[in-house]
Formats: C-alpha cells, structure tokens, sequence
C-alpha cells in the first residue's frame, strides 16, 4: 500500500465516523462541529484528487463561511440546543432499508463499470489549470452563461436580504 | 550544494540520502522528510513567540517610560521562560455547565490556525514550506478558523461577557475578510498568479511601491483580524473582562495568549512577503541562507509597526469599527480592484506600441500604478473630508429636569 492509500483510508474512515456523528449527536454545536469535521475530510480527498483548488474553495465556503454561520446561529438559541426527543420515528427501517438498496445499487454500477480498477492518469498542466478554470469561466463558448447568472442571482439574493433585514423607513 | 550558503537544504538532503541508504522508499522518505519539516515550522513558530512575547513587554515598557522585564537573563530576555513555567503549574479551572469538550477544542483551534499559515510562507529562495499554487486562497481558507475558535471558546464558557465577546469577535473578523481578501487580489493580479511564493518571486519592484493602498488594506484589516489594539473589542476589558477568554485558566489561556501573539508576528511575515518582497534582497538569490536574513528583518520591521499601533492608539467604538470598514475600507478596496486590473491590462495592451526597452518596463509600471494609487488617495481623502460619516449618537438627549409631583390634596388640606 502507497502513502496515499493510507491517508486514502484514514481519511475515509474519519469523514464516515464525522458524517454519522453529524446525524446522531443530540447537541446542535457537536453536530456543526462533526460537520466541520467531514467537511475537512471531503477537501482532503479533493488535494488526494489533485484538485488543490477545490480543496481551499472547500474549506473557504463550507467552513469559513456556512459552518460559522451555523455555529452563530445556534449559539443565539442556547436554550433550546438540547433535544431530548426521539430521534427516529415508526419508519426508520424503510429509510434504512432504501439508503442500503441505493448504495448496493450504486455500488453494483461502480464495480461493473470498465474504469473501476484502473487509476487515473496523470493530469497535464499542473501549474496552469486555475489560469485554465478562470479563462472557461469568463469565456463565451464555455460557461460564461452560467457563471454571470449565477452571479446575478448571488445579488439578487443579498439585495433581497438587505430589504428584508434593513429598516423601514415611513 | 554548500552548506554555509544554504544549510537547511544541505541537512535535508543528508538526511534523504541516509534514508535512502537504509532502505526506505523514495515515497516513505518524502512523507518522513515532510512531517519532520511540518514539526520544525511549528516548533519554530511556537519558539519565536518566547522572543517577540519579551520584546512586546519590551517596548510596551520603554513606551510607557518603565523598564519592562528586566531580571532574568541579560535585558530580561528570558522572562518569558519562568512565566512559561509558572502558567504550566497553574489550576485548570472548567465552570459549571460549560461544554467540556467544545471548551478544550477551541484553544487548540485558535493556535493551530495561526501555524496553519506557516506552512505557506516562504522563508528564502529555497526554503518553502509548501509551494501551493492556491496559497493565498489557502491563507484565507486558514483565517475562517481561527474565528472558528474564538467563537467556540465564547460559546462553550457558559458566560455572558464570554459570549459577548464571540458576537463581537464574529462581527469584527466576518467583516474585516471582506477588505482583506479585496486587498489580497491586488497581488495576485500583479503578480498574475495566487502562489505565495511565484508572488514573491515576482517582486522585483515591492507591491508596496506598487499597490500602497492594498498594502494598507492588508496591514489594517490584520491588525482587525488578530483582534488587538485598537481593534480588541473583543477582549474590552473594561467592558467585557477579557472577552472570550474570561472563563480560561492556566496553559488554556496561555493557548489563547501564544495564539494572539504568534498572530500578531504572522500577519507581519504576510505583509512582508506580500508587499516588501520576502526574501528577496542583496544577493538573496546566490546565498539562500541570506534570503531568511532579509525576510526576518522586513518582519521584524513590520512587527514592530503592529506593536507600536497596538501600545499607542485607543481602542475603537463598535460602530467606529464597522463604520470603517463598511464605509471606508471595502469601497476603497473595491475601487482599487477594479482601477488595478484596468490599469494593468490598459498598460499591457499599450506598451508593445511605445517602443520602450524592455529592461524598463517593470519601472514604468510600477510608477504607473503608484500614479493611480495616489490619485485614488487624494480622491478618497478629499471624500473623506466633505462627508461625515454618521455615528451612533453617545451623547444623552437632554431630559426633563424632574420635579415633584403635587402632593395630594389630603396632605395640604
């Protein structure tokens, strides 16, 4: 086994553990905190991807930003964080019994597919793939379409957000 | 290979070959080579904060016209290390009805993310932690959880003027990014890529001389971002105890001590390799060992500019605070953005046509973006004097002067 595979199957274990904490913990900070934890471990597949990009916007986004964001919005509710109801209802085995078909039947597909056991090529162009991501994002043949409707959503949204929260003025 | 022009390299590749003779894999001998580097960078950052701990109370004295430390060692240069000593013999006190486990994970954080940053920094020519081609985006990837662990300590305290601390420490770090990370383009745009070290390869004119304003940006809103003087709203004491860290005791608070302090020294390494060039200087490029020499002391001048704001300027108001930024530094940050990237490619597109040679080019243009930065600066300063910013007013409303209710009339009568 490579070091890679290593940190591979250390890392996978660490992000499932952190994923099923995430569901179970009664606590709703623990709960963010287990997020942060699988969220680290899905950017580091991404470096283990040799995407490094994805792996920072990875942490930039989820963490820096919508993880805090959870954890501040929790810590305004201090006293209604402790839930001590059940956590699962008459249908749990249904649920389980569809997620354990889904991932057999993904897992079947995977297996049959030809690519399954060989390892990815080497990628070309290592120092210049972010120069190559931002020229397809702003190039017209490529995803300029999306990317601005996209951004401007993004202000729609926050100047949507500025009216909701800003005062009224009479 | 030289040792005496470049000893740490000498003493990795030693080290690789001895592996290597042992039998170890190529790839096992990376890893190892990797993890002892990663070891050293952080004891090493940790090491120099007994230095610049000492040489803060240092100045902070001979500012304030006393000594400061002065007993242990020559120039009390070893203070730090019997305080190190005594806060290790310290109580650890947990109050009641804290979060155990969130309590002890946030100290941890706060320092962790601070020798994160480490990791990206290049010390000189040859000396790279490690060469992302992503790291300024990693340098504020780093930031987010430093906040993380200022946020969870005030939460998990179980105390209000903790908690209050948080709230203020997430208005103040949130809110600052926003101006740092426009300010931080600014490089990456000059130097036409985001890893740090291609940056500081492409100041052959410092980004300083280019960009001030980004620069001051950048200088600024770190200052914010390590939350002290005069932006330590979050530990006020005479307002809130000590913040987020009020519940700590012991080696806890000695975390959040290391952490601010290491802070502090690591956003001048930034802005000394994001704006003053790094390790470049006189012959840094022949002799590595020289490059590290440079760069220290372009953070140790940029260290004691943060240490000499700290000790002599008042702490702001809230609202003054997110006025600033809000209202000042992220249009002036957005503004040069765009007027930087312009300019650039205006210049780029112009000069093939002027027929300059081709040796000064990188004069040209770095007067030309000196030029737009100055004329930014005036416009901004001329703004800055006709409007004012409207504050929250301090000063009470005039009451009614309180007068006596008429008795009733059973009393007079």
């Amino acid at each position: 086994m490579s070091a890679e595979q290593i940190i591979f199957l250390i890392v996978a274990l660490v992000t499932l553990v952190a994923a099923f904490s995430v569901v179970t913990s009664r606590n709703l900070i623990h709960a963010a905190l287990w997020l942060i934890l699988t969220l680290f471990g899905v950017a580091i597949f991404y470096v283990l991807l040799d995407a490094g990009f994805f792996a920072v916007i990875q942490v930039i986004i989820y963490i820096g930003a919508i993880a805090i964001l959870f954890i501040f919005a929790a810590m305004l509710t201090r006293r209604v964080m402790q839930d001590t109801g059940p956590q699962t209802n008459r249908n749990w085995w249904l649920g389980a019994l569809i997620a354990l078909f889904l991932f057999a039947g993904i897992a079947l597909m995977l297996v049959n597919w030809q690519g399954f056991n060989t390892s990815a090529p080497e990628l070309a162009n290592s120092g210049g793939r972010i120069s190559q991501l931002g020229l397809a994002l702003v190039s017209p043949d490529q995803y300029v379409l999306p990317f601005e409707l996209a951004s401007i959503l993004l202000v729609a949204a926050m100047i949507g957000a500025i009216f909701v929260a800003g005062e009224k003025k009479s | 290979m030289n040792f005496f022009s470049d000893p740490i390299n000498f003493i990795a590749n030693w080290l690789a070959n001895l592996l290597l003779g042992l039998g170890v894999s190529q790839a096992a001998t990376t890893v190892i080579l990797k993890f002892i580097g990663a070891g050293l960078v952080g004891t090493f950052g940790l090491g120099l904060v007994i230095f610049t701990i000492w040489l803060e109370r240092k100045l902070y004295g001979r500012i304030q016209d006393r000594l400061g430390p002065n007993r242990v060692g020559p120039w009390g240069i070893f203070q730090t290390i019997p305080d190190i000593i005594k806060i290790f013999t310290k109580e650890y006190i947990t109050p009641v009805g804290a979060d155990k486990v969130v309590y002890n994970l946030a100290p941890i954080l706060s320092v962790s993310a601070v020798l994160l940053i480490w990791a990206v920094i290049p010390f000189a020519k040859t000396v790279v932690g490690t060469d992302v081609n992503v790291g300024v985006l990693y340098l504020v990837a780093v930031g987010g959880i430093g906040a993380l662990g200022i946020i969870l300590a005030g939460w998990s305290s179980n105390n209000k003027y903790s908690l209050l601390g948080a709230f203020r420490a997430v208005s103040q770090i949130v809110s600052y990014e926003v101006p740092m990370i426009l300010a931080l383009l600014v490089p990456v745009l000059l130097g036409r890529s985001m890893g740090v070290n291609t940056l500081v390869n492409a100041q052959g004119i410092w980004f300083v001389i280019l960009s001030p304003i980004a620069a001051m940006i950048f200088f600024i809103s770190s200052i914010a971002e390590t939350g002290r003087a005069p932006f330590d709203l979050l530990e006020a004491e005479s307002e809130l105890v000590a913040g987020y860290q009020t519940e700590y005791s012991g080696l806890k608070f000695g975390m959040f001590y290391v952490g601010e302090f290491l802070h502090a020294f690591t956003i001048s390494a930034l802005t000394a390799t994001l704006f003053l060039g790094g390790w470049r200087g006189p012959w840094a490029e022949q002799i590595p060992i020289l490059g590290l020499v440079w760069f220290f002391i372009k953070t140790f001048i940029v260290y004691f500019t943060v240490v000499l704001i700290r000790i002599s300027m008042p702490r702001l108001r809230i609202d003054q605070m997110l006025n600033f930024n809000w209202k000042v530094l992220t249009p002036l940050a957005l503004v040069l953005l765009i007027v930087t990237a312009i300019v650039d490619k205006a210049f780029y597109l112009l000069i093939p046509g002027l027929n300059i040679s081709q040796s000064l080019v990188p004069w040209i243009r770095a007067g030309v973006h000196l030029l737009a930065n100055l004329i930014i600066l005036l416009i901004t300063v001329q703004i800055l004097k006709s409007v004012h910013i409207k504050g929250v007013e301090v000063v009470g409303k005039p009451r009614p002067v309180a007068v006596a209710p008429e008795p009733p009339a059973s009393v007079i009568s």
